[in-house]
């Protein structure tokens, strides 16, 4: 039953959550409306918030200065590539820790989530020499390894506490069927899966979108994604505010029009297992 | 056919032993019960001979091929599970056809199988529905069904009613009992509730710890139990058991006497005397819980159904000397 709420305190809690959920997307308004400034309104004082010459200059003259549409494609590369290479490393990992646990299996998980404890900078001077040795340094194919191995071990941690809420009778039955392995993961337990391997796949998309620290270490022009992209119009000649907050907003608009309509599907799969 | 043999099977978890070495024989075409206790180890040896879990020791022989090492699909059986495993993600016939589409079979023979089975079982209308859209009992049916298409040599039933309602229990009881009539396969069943397993069976093997306490039909259970165990777990209400000096008297330890064949009456002249703590009136019976006897805390007693005896009123019982068991010290029939 739920319980009785005021309606005073509704609309306190109301009023708190909207003040906080303004405060987090107040610096992405700011970008976005700064992009329509020009640079001299873009760093007057006071700033105008809404009331300014609209202006879409900025949009131009970075198109003209660098190529969006490449930096878009590495990014839809390196972040949907380390994705679903990560899944399909780690659909059989998580089958075998969920269903098959040995006597390490938990140790085996706590380790691989002690990787992400570790600052990533600690391993960029290794990193950076073995993907020079290998011809890997500014490639894609060099940046969807590091991010695949970067984020699988949140991939089998997901898909780890997902399976595990899938009853073994299931797949006991399958095995009971006639089913072999391959056919009890392809038949029974993925399509069981589903919603939970989706909102790994899209919070996993999301996380290597917006990964900056390896892009930016590890690429230079040609494999460089958006990130990269709007690091470019941080330079030490000066700070071109407008022209920066377009190009941030042209990074992370397609990222945020996937979260934006997926939210319903990330918010079931992060909260999966937690509310039965 | 479905002859299934166990030969000293023994099953440990690390170190704990939840089956020392058990030998059993289950002929073709019987309905064989494991009962007992929770955590006696019935699942654990179903899932043995099913194949889920290994064997630690031991042999298991389907149909006289050696069976120890197959994975479950080759072992030829079909199981039928507590929390009824249906795939929720397809519809009632792609659950009942998925054992045959694994198998390969042809099309044509996989739709013939499926509508005959839900016309057995009373699914026809339902096929196109997906399992959360039934109800409890239409559920089994279906896990029933997925079973029947593979034409098993055994059926395995892990507690496959503990999930219903009792009104249901009774009808999928029958059901499973005509299914077994009509088809004439070895059936292995697995419950705690004796009450399933008396009007089931062919065949109860009581379990306990992982150890046979007795092997029987029903009545053979019912009429000599070995032991203390298997007096106190079969029939309901529960065996009055009583020991002291009344029990020396009949040369045992303990005596054990079932509701049933105690006759209640005047106090005057009856060997034994007690007051009426509670009487459940059903109908067709009255239960008496009987105090102060001096035997045992309380003697239930089964009698008639229109006894006028209530709470408070003095009693006379007397046991048929022909139903009397004897046990000894360690518990076993005398």
């Amino acid at each position: 039953m739920a319980r009785a709420v005021t309606t005073r305190r509704k609309a306190v809690n109301t009023a708190i959550a909207w003040t906080i959920g303004l405060l987090i997307f107040f610096p992405i308004l700011w970008t976005f409306l700064t992009s329509f400034k020009t640079e001299a309104e873009a760093i007057s004082s006071p700033p105008a918030f809404l009331f300014f010459d609209w202006t879409l200059e900025n949009y131009g003259a970075v198109q003209e200065r660098s190529n969006y549409f490449r930096h878009f494609m590495n990014s839809v590369v390196i972040s949907i590539g380390s994705t679903v290479i990560g899944l399909i490393i780690a659909v059989p990992a998580a089958w075998a820790m969920a269903f098959v646990p040995g006597r390490q299996t938990r140790n085996v998980l706590m380790w691989m989530l002690s990787t992400k404890m570790l600052p990533p900078v600690g391993v960029l001077v290794p990193i950076y020499l073995i993907f020079r040795d290998f011809g890997l340094l500014d490639t894609r194919t060099g940046l969807v390894i590091v991010l695949t191995l970067i984020n699988l071990p949140i991939i089998v941690w997901m898909l780890y506490t997902y399976f595990r809420e899938i009853p073994g009778e299931i797949l006991e039955a399958a095995r009971m069927d006639g089913a072999s392995l391959r056919n009890e993961i392809i038949h029974v337990l993925t399509p069981m899966a589903v919603p939970g391997i989706a909102s790994t796949l899209l919070l996993n998309v999301i996380l290597a979108w917006n990964e900056a620290f390896w892009t930016l270490n590890l690429t230079a022009a040609n494999a460089a994604p958006l990130t990269a992209f709007i690091a470019s119009y941080s330079s030490p000649e000066g700070l071109f505010y407008a022209k920066l907050s377009a190009a941030s907003t042209m990074a992370i608009a397609p990222i945020l029009i996937i979260g934006w309509f997926s939210q319903k599907q990330l918010v079931r799969g992060l909260t999966f297992g937690a509310v039965k | 056919m479905g002859r299934i043999v166990l030969n000293g099977v023994r099953k440990a978890f690390g170190e704990v032993e939840v089956i020392p070495p058990l030998d059993l024989t289950i002929e073709d075409g019987e309905f064989v019960v494991f009962v007992g206790p929770s955590g006696c180890g019935k699942s654990t040896l179903l899932r043995l001979i099913a194949g889920l879990e290994d064997v630690t020791g031991g042999e298991i022989s389907i149909d006289g091929r050696d069976a120890t090492e197959l994975p479950p699909a080759k072992r030829g059986l079909a199981m039928v599970f507590q929390s009824y495993a249906l795939y929720p993600h397809m519809s009632v016939r792609k659950n009942i056809a998925f054992p045959m589409r694994m198998a390969g079979l042809p099309e044509g023979e996989q739709k013939r199988r499926i509508e005959a089975a839900a016309k057995a079982l009373n699914l026809t209308d339902y096929l196109d529905r997906r399992p959360g859209q039934l109800s409890g009992g239409q559920r089994q049916r279906v896990a029933i069904g997925r079973a029947i298409v593979r034409e098993p040599s055994a059926f395995l039933f892990d507690e496959p009613l503990s999930n219903l309602d009792a009104a249901l229990r009774v009808g999928m009881r029958m059901e499973i009992g005509e299914l077994h009539k009509s088809l004439a396969t070895t059936m292995v069943y697995v419950t705690h509730d004796q009450v399933e397993a008396m009007t089931m069976a062919d065949k109860i093997v009581v379990l306990r710890a992982g150890r046979i306490e007795q092997v029987g039909t029903p009545l053979e259970l019912y009429r000599t139990p070995h032991n203390l165990f298997v007096a106190g777990f079969i029939g309901s209400p529960t065996m009055n058991l009583i020991g002291g000096a009344e029990a020396e008297r009949h040369g045992a330890r303990t005596i054990g006497v079932r509701p049933e064949h105690i006759a209640s009456g005047s106090p005057d002249g009856a060997p034994w005397v007690g007051t009426v703590g509670l009487s459940e009136h059903l109908g067709s019976d009255t239960f008496l819980y009987v105090h102060g006897t001096g035997l045992a805390e309380t003697v239930t007693v089964r009698a008639d159904g229109e006894v006028p005896l209530r709470h408070g009123d003095r009693v006379g019982l007397t046991p048929n000397p022909d139903r009397i068991h004897r046990f000894d010290a360690e518990g076993s029939r005398l």
